[in-house]
């Protein structure tokens, strides 16, 4: 056995996975995404259309979905940002044992299956859940809550908040409290030292934390399949009704695949003006 | 350092509370003598956790999650040990490309791969076979395993393999008695985390389960879509139950804020 073929046999066993269970299916089902499909006979295999790619653009239904599942996850983008940012920034500044103790807290549900988290807003946010128990003992009417897109955003922030927090969290740690202790004696405001020290070098973190959540937010399945009900859909469930449902796999495909393109497109072009805005910056 | 302001106190108290609000509603729940989801008022009962060990589905499901669980993370150990090794401790062709490659399935939405996998699983006709399911789990928890070994042999003294190695041991006694036992941190915490990424997964689990192999979450998925009632809180409360179990061995073994946050 020659040297260079030792790390191909140390990896082949990975490697061969890999290949076999993700290069070759999403091969498959780029393929499958242009069959014809006939809700008679089912799908035809030697048959090549792109009118399931086609109909994502113009028929309202699916490209409103695309639109509601982008705006649902730029939201909770956005909510991450403020809410996590916040939140490791008051955390890095506790002692401990608290310190330590609250960041287990916020990371840590991060390992309980989705669907608990899920099913526990349900529990929460429904007609007679304690959201609206509190909200009557103040004397304010009922809200509808539960199957509304304000309820998916809710879970959904909270399911997405310790890939927030995660990131932030590791670029605080890399900052040198010299350099604020510094610009607090020059006779800098608290609030200054926030904008034009901390701020600038956790922004990396901001920016990988968001893309991390608009990502797994515009995919996500269990959330939205059990707080939004039958009526309001996101992209990953109606997939899901096309694959099981209705049983129109090449069109179920061919948004799958567009959510993947997209995500992957939005994540490689936003890394890429940051880079560019980072350069500059540098010089 | 300086300190929170009273401000800054209060959305840490928010924050928490909102962190913890579903899990706790869905354990103290678990325990209500009540026949709809209420919170216990009067007393305390167990009789929703006896209602689902007395659920031939919920049953079978955990033992297929427990199974399952297991099998993966302990083939993705397998597969991702050697791959680990060839990564950090060769400059080959390709290196880059397979290093990201085995990180893809934390990108890649697990949506993707459900209905990938489901095309695969069709063609070969193997749906409804468990030990697809395990490769397919084993696939997506790699990542995983993966960049902790991977942590591990970066963060490694090498002089002591040379040490033995100049002594006259072999390349293979000193991985056996040298190199794994000083990784051993690092495969064990990534074989948790696997572990509990693969009993806790879902959305790929829905598109490649058959009704023979239906996982824990799948099953609690399918059952509060149908039917709400507190067994679900009682199931939720158990898998709560079983994560923090992992939780404190991962903490004992591995150390929780190394794996939730990296570093060092």
């Amino acid at each position: 056995m020659n040297s260079k073929s030792v790390p191909w046999w140390l990896t082949g066993p990975a490697l061969l996975l890999f290949v076999l269970l993700l290069l070759v299916p999403l091969a498959l089902t780029a393929v499958l995404s242009f069959n014809v499909f006939d809700s008679q006979t089912g799908v035809k295999a030697g048959e090549f259309t792109v009118k399931h790619y086609a109909s994502l653009l113009t028929e309202p239904y699916y490209y409103g979905i695309f639109w509601r599942t982008f705006w649902v996850s730029a939201l909770v983008a956005v909510i991450c940002v403020v809410v996590g940012t916040a939140e490791a920034y008051v955390l890095s500044r506790m002692g401990n044992p608290w310190r330590s103790i609250l960041l287990l807290v916020v990371l840590a549900p991060l390992l309980v299956s989705v669907v608990v988290r899920a099913f526990g807003w349900s529990m929460l946010l429904g007609p007679e859940g304690l959201v609206n128990d509190v909200l009557s003992m103040m004397g304010v009417a009922p809200v509808k809550l539960l199957y509304t897109p304000t309820a998916i955003v809710i879970a959904l922030v909270h399911v997405m908040l310790p890939f927030m927090v995660i990131p932030v969290w590791t670029s605080l740690q890399k900052l040198d409290p010299d350099v604020q202790n510094a610009a607090l004696s020059l006779q800098a405001s608290q609030f200054s030292v926030l904008r034009r020290v901390v701020l600038p070098q956790v922004l990396p973190g901001i920016l990988s934390g968001s893309l991390i959540v608009f990502g797994l937010s515009a995919s996500s399945f269990a959330v939205p399949a059990l707080l939004g009900g039958r009526r309001l859909k996101m992209v990953a469930t109606v997939v899901y009704d096309q694959y099981l449902d209705e049983l129109n796999w090449p069109l179920g495909a061919a948004i799958a695949l567009t959510l993947l393109v997209v995500n992957l497109l939005v994540m490689l072009s936003y890394n890429r003006l940051i880079e560019g805005r980072y350069n500059k910056s540098l010089g | 350092m300086s300190r929170n302001g009273p401000i800054a106190l209060c959305i840490n108290a928010v924050v928490i509370a909102f962190m913890l609000a579903p899990l706790v509603v869905v354990c103290v729940v678990a325990f209500t003598p009540e026949n709809t989801l209420t919170l216990p008022t009067t007393r305390l009962s167990l009789r929703w956790f006896r209602a689902v060990f007395a659920h031939p589905d919920f049953v079978q499901s955990f033992w297929n999650s427990l199974l399952l669980a297991l099998a993966a993370a302990t083939l993705s150990t397998l597969v991702a040990v050697p791959a680990g090794l060839a990564i950090t401790r060769y400059r080959f062709r390709g290196r880059g490309f397979l290093n990201a490659l085995f990180l893809s399935p934390l990108i890649i939405p697990h949506l993707v791969l459900g209905v990938a996998l489901l095309r695969l699983f069709s063609i070969v006709g193997a749906t409804g076979s468990f030990g697809f399911l395990i490769l397919a789990h084993a696939l997506i928890v790699t990542p995983y395993t993966m960049r902790l070994i991977i942590a591990a042999m970066v963060g490694f003294d090498r002089s002591t393999e040379h040490a033995a190695l100049s002594l006259g041991a072999t390349q293979a006694t000193v991985f056996r008695r040298i190199t794994l036992p000083m990784i051993l941190p690092g495969i064990t915490g990534g074989w948790m985390l696997a572990f509990i990424n693969s009993f806790d997964e879902v959305t790929m689990s829905i598109f490649v389960t058959a009704p023979s192999t239906v996982t824990l979450p799948v099953r609690m998925y399918m059952y509060a879509t149908e039917s709400i009632d507190p067994m679900m809180a009682a199931v939720s409360a158990l898998m709560v139950a079983v994560t923090v179990c992992v939780m404190v061995a991962l903490d004992r073994i591995y150390g929780l804020d190394r794996i939730l946050v990296g570093g060092k």
